[in-house]
C-alpha cells in the first residue's frame, strides 16, 4: 500500500547519520571551503573506521534481484546521503569511498574483478575510488570520448585526457584506490566500441595533472588526469570487450547512472534542506510566520516564495524516494531516475538561491553557511547528467524515441 | 515502510473508474461543455460505480467501506481525468455525505445518509465559497447567529454545484470571531424558507456542471441541524479533505492535456520531422511529465497522512497550490504544443485549461 513511513532501520540510520552531520560536518564547513583542497583527515578516519565493517553507508545500491525480495538498499542510500550533505555536501562527497568507480565495478566486474578491486574498501587505511569520463571536448555527448584504448600484447594502452574527475586525486595519488576510466577501442565504431577500464593507483602513464578550483563543493577534489602510454592488465577492462553495433555495451554502463541518479537527487535534496531549515529557523525567529491556508491576497511574498520552496523540495524528495523504491523493487526505473535527478537539481538550485535573496545582506556574507549552500548546490543541475540530458532522457522515455530520433 | 504501489483494492478501482472515464465520459465532455448539459445516464452509471455509497455505514444502507483519502484521490484523479464538470458532478453529494458520515450526529446521519445508498442518483452539495475577490475560508462574509433554538443564516454563496436540485445543501458559515475554528457547517434542507437558488452561473470553465449563487437571508435552521450539533464539526479537516481533492483532480486535468498534446506533437509534422522531435517542444513534454508525477505524490503524502489521522494542514495546502500551479502550466503549454489548433474548441485543450484555472480558486468543490 501508498505509505511514506520510513523503516525502523532506516530512521535509526538516519539520526546517527544527522548526529554526525550536525556534531562533525558542520563545524568545519566554512573551514575546509576556504581551504579548498585540503582535506578533513580526522574525519576521514573516523568515517572511514565505520565504513569498512558491518554495512557500508556510502553503499551506492543498485538494482535489487526479485528474485531475493523487496530490498531498501536504496532508500536507505537516499536518505542516508541527503543527511550527510545537509551537513556539508563537498565533505560528503570527498569522503573515503567506492564512489562510482566502485559501482561500474559492482555493476559490471566479475566476482574475480570485485574482489581485487572492492576488498580493499574493507580494509587498511581511507581509500577512494573514481569514474573518469568527460574530456575536455565532450561532457553530456559522452559517446564521443577520445580517450583510446589499444591491445598491446597482454596489456590494454591507455592515451587521453580526463577532466572533472571527482575524487581523481585522492583515489590514484593519495591512497590505495583506482579510477575507472571510459575509453574507445575504435573511435569509427561509436558507443559500441567504449569500455570501461580499471586504473589502478600507481600506474606508470596515469598522471594528475590539475585540480580545480570550483564554485562549490570545493572540499571534493575534481581532477584532471592524463594518460600516456598507461598500460594496464587486460582483465582490467570491465564486461567483454566485443565491439557490439550500435549501443548495446554503451547502454550496460549507462545503467549504472539509473542508481546514482537518485543518489545525487538526494545529495542535492540535503544541501536544499539545509537552506529551507534554516531559512525557517531565522524566518521564526524574525516573527515572520508561514501562515498555510491563508488565502493568496493575505500572504506576503516571503511566506509565498518560502512555501514553494517547501513544496519543490518535497516533489523533488518523493520523486527521488520513487526512483530509490523501484530500484528496490527490482524496477526499470530509467524514467524515473532521470525525473527526480532534472527536478533535484532544478528545485535545489532555485530553494538555495532564493534562500540567500530571502535572508537579505547576512544572507549574502560568509558569516553564514546559507550562500556556501547556494553555491555548493549548483553543482547538482550539472554533474551525473545535465538537467537538459536528463529532460532529454524523459522526453525520449514518454515519446518512445531513440536517441536517433530525438537528440 | 516506503512504498508507492497503491493496494490491489485500490489498483482494481482506479482502473474501473479509470475505464468509466475513457469509455462513458470522455465521449460526451466535448458536447457538454459547450451545450452546458451532462447527459443523465452518464450520471446514473457513475453513480452505480458506488462513488457515493461506498462510506455510507451498512447501519445506513451503504456498503460501509473503510475511509481512505488515499482511495478517494485516486478516484478523483480518473474521474478529472475524463472531464472535470462530470467529475464534479458525479461527486458533489459527497460534499453533504462525507461530512455527515465522519461528523454527523446520529439524528443526522439517519436523516440524509439512507436517501444517498440506494440505486438512484440523489443529488446534495454544500456551500463554501464566496462572491467575493477576498474570499477567505478563515473569514466567512456568509455568518450564522444563534437564536434559541435556532440558527439564523444570512449571506452569499457562490459556485454551489447542482444547488437547485439538491435534496439539501451543506452550508458553511461564521458563528463567532475569525478563524477556521469558528465555522460551523448547517444542513439546509431544499425548501427551506430564507435559502434562495439564484439561477445558473456563467463560469470560465466546468461549464457543463450546473453551479449556483445561493443567498441566505434570515434562513432559520433548528440547532439540530449544525452538523456535529452544539460541538460542531472540524471545518480544517474538511478543508484539507476538499484539498486534497482538488489536488488530485488538478493532477487528472493536467495529465488528460499533457497526454493529448504528447500523441499531438508524435503526429504532427514540421520542418520535416514530427514537433516531438524537436528539442522545444520535446523539452516541455518532458517538463510536464515530471510536474504531475510529482503534483501527484504531493497528492498523495497529503492523502496518507490524513488517513493516519495527522492534521495534514501543511502538506493539504501545499499539495494543492503546487497541482493547481502545476495543472495551469501544463494545460496552458498544452495549448501551445498544438499552436493555432490549440486555440480551436475542437480540440480538448482549451476547455482544460479553463477548468484547470479553476484551481487555483477552487475550495470545498470535492470531498475525498
Amino acid at each position: 500500500m501508498i505509505d511514506f513511513e520510513l523503516s525502523d532501520n532506516i530512521k535509526q540510520n538516519r539520526e546517527v547519520m544527522h548526529m554526525l552531520a550536525e556534531n562533525f560536518m558542520r563545524p568545519i564547513s566554512r573551514e575546509y571551503d576556504e581551504r579548498e583542497h585540503e582535506k578533513p583527515t580526522e574525519f576521514f578516519n573516523m568515517v572511514w573506521e565505520t565504513s569498512k565493517s558491518a554495512s557500508n553507508p556510502v553503499d551506492l545500491g543498485g538494482k535489487a534481484n526479485k528474485a531475493d525480495g523487496p530490498s531498501t538498499r536504496n532508500m536507505q542510500t537516499c536518505v542516508v546521503i541527503e543527511e550527510l550533505s545537509w551537513g556539508d555536501a563537498g565533505i560528503y562527497l570527498s569522503m573515503p569511498n567506492a564512489g562510482l568507480g566502485g559501482a561500474a565495478v559492482a555493476a559490471a566486474g566479475t566476482a574475480e574483478q570485485k574482489q581485487r578491486f572492492l576488498a580493499r574498501f574493507r580494509e587498511g587505511a581511507p581509500k577512494w575510488g573514481a569514474m573518469a569520463i568527460t574530456e575536455p571536448g565532450c561532457g553530456s555527448d559522452s559517446a564521443a570520448i577520445t580517450t583510446t584504448a589499444v591491445r598491446d600484447g597482454d596489456h590494454w594502452v591507455l592515451n587521453g585526457t580526463k577532466i572533472f574527475c571527482t575524487s581523481g586525486w585522492m583515489a590514484v595519488d593519495k591512497s590505495e584506490g583506482f579510477v575507472v576510466v571510459w575509453a574507445t577501442l575504435d573511435r569509427s565504431k561509436g558507443r559500441g566500441a567504449i569500455k570501461a577500464f580499471v586504473v589502478d593507483h600507481g600506474t606508470p602513464g596515469m598522471t594528475v595533472t590539475g585540480l580545480e578550483k570550483k564554485m562549490g563543493i570545493r572540499c571534493s577534489d575534481t581532477a584532471t588526469l592524463v594518460f600516456e602510454d598507461c598500460r594496464i592488465p587486460l582483465d582490467n577492462l570491465l564486461g567483454s570487450a566485443e565491439v557490439k553495433e550500435g549501443t548495446e555495451g554503451f547502454k550496460g554502463v549507462m545503467a549504472t547512472f539509473d542508481a546514482t541518479r537518485p543518489i545525487v537527487a538526494a545529495s542535492a535534496i540535503g544541501i536544499g534542506r539545509a537552506a529551507l531549515d534554516f531559512t525557517r529557523e531565522i524566518l521564526a525567529k524574525e516573527g515572520v510566520h508561514i501562515r498555510y491556508g491563508a488565502p493568496a491576497h493575505k500572504l506576503t511574498q516571503i511566506e509565498k516564495d518560502f512555501m514553494d520552496m517547501e513544496a519543490n523540495l518535497q516533489a523533488a524528495r518523493l520523486l527521488t524516494w520513487r526512483a530509490a523504491w523501484m530500484m528496490d523493487q527490482g524496477m526499470h526505473n530509467n524514467l524515473e531516475a532521470s525525473m527526480c535527478k532534472s527536478k533535484a537539481g532544478l528545485a535545489v538550485t532555485q530553494v538555495t538561491q532564493k534562500a540567500v535573496e530571502i535572508l537579505g545582506p547576512l544572507g549574502y556574507s560568509r558569516k553564514l553557511l546559507v550562500e556556501k549552500w547556494m553555491r555548493d548546490a549548483k553543482i547538482n543541475d550539472i554533474f551525473e547528467g545535465t538537467q537538459q540530458i536528463n529532460l532529454l532522457i524523459v522526453a525520449r522515455r514518454i515519446l518512445g524515441y531513440s536517441s536517433k530520433e530525438l537528440s | 515502510m516506503v512504498s508507492f504501489q497503491p493496494t490491489e483494492d485500490q489498483q482494481l478501482i482506479r482502473d474501473t473508474v479509470a475505464s468509466f472515464a475513457q469509455e462513458q465520459i470522455r465521449p460526451v465532455a466535448h458536447e457538454a461543455d459547450e451545450t452546458g448539459n451532462i447527459p443523465s445516464n452518464v450520471v446514473q452509471q457513475a453513480w452505480e460505480l458506488g462513488v457515493v455509497q461506498s462510506l455510507i455505514p451498512e447501519a445506513y444502507g451503504g456498503a460501509g467501506d473503510a475511509r481512505s483519502v488515499i482511495t478517494g484521490a485516486l478516484v478523483a484523479e480518473e474521474l478529472a481525468w475524463g472531464d472535470l464538470s462530470i467529475a464534479l458532478q458525479i461527486l458533489a453529494p459527497r460534499l453533504l455525505v462525507y461530512p455527515v458520515v465522519e461528523m454527523g450526529t446520529e439524528e443526522q446521519k439517519k436523516q440524509i445518509l439512507p436517501a444517498f445508498a440506494g440505486d438512484k442518483f440523489h443529488s446534495g452539495t454544500a456551500a463554501l465559497m464566496e462572491p467575493r475577490f477576498t474570499f477567505d475560508t478563515a473569514e466567512l462574509t456568509t455568518s450564522a447567529r444563534r437564536d434559541g433554538n435556532h440558527w439564523v443564516i444570512n449571506g452569499s454563496k457562490c459556485l454551489v454545484p447542482l444547488a437547485a436540485e439538491a435534496e439539501a445543501v451543506l452550508v458553511y458559515a461564521a458563528v463567532g470571531k475569525p478563524g477556521h475554528e469558528n465555522v460551523g457547517a448547517f444542513i439546509v434542507p431544499k425548501g427551506t424558507p430564507g435559502m434562495r437558488v439564484l439561477g445558473r452561473e456563467q463560469n470560465m470553465g466546468i461549464k457543463a456542471v450546473e453551479t449556483c449563487e445561493v443567498a441566505f437571508e434570515d434562513c432559520r435552521v433548528p440547532a439540530s441541524q449544525r452538523l456535529g450539533g452544539d460541538s460542531g464539526a472540524d471545518f480544517s479537516r474538511l478543508l484539507n479533505y476538499s484539498r486534497v481533492g482538488l489536488a488530485a483532480m488538478a493532477v487528472g486535468v493536467a495529465r488528460a492535456a499533457f497526454e493529448y498534446a504528447r500523441d499531438y506533437a508524435k503526429d504532427r509534422k514540421a520542418f520535416g520531422v514530427a514537433i516531438a522531435q524537436k528539442q522545444a517542444i520535446a523539452f516541455m513534454l518532458a517538463q510536464m511529465a515530471i510536474e504531475i508525477d510529482a503534483a501527484r505524490l504531493l497528492a498523495w503524502e497529503a492523502a496518507w497522512r490524513l488517513d493516519r489521522g495527522e492534521d495534514g494542514t501543511r502538506e493539504a495546502v501545499l499539495a494543492q497550490q503546487y497541482a493547481s500551479s502545476a495543472c495551469m502550466k501544463v494545460t496552458d503549454d498544452s495549448i501551445q504544443v498544438l499552436g493555432g489548433h490549440g486555440y480551436i474548441r475542437e480540440h480538448p485543450v482549451e476547455m482544460w485549461a479553463r477548468n484547470g484555472r479553476g484551481f487555483a480558486t477552487f475550495q470545498g468543490l470535492v470531498m475525498v
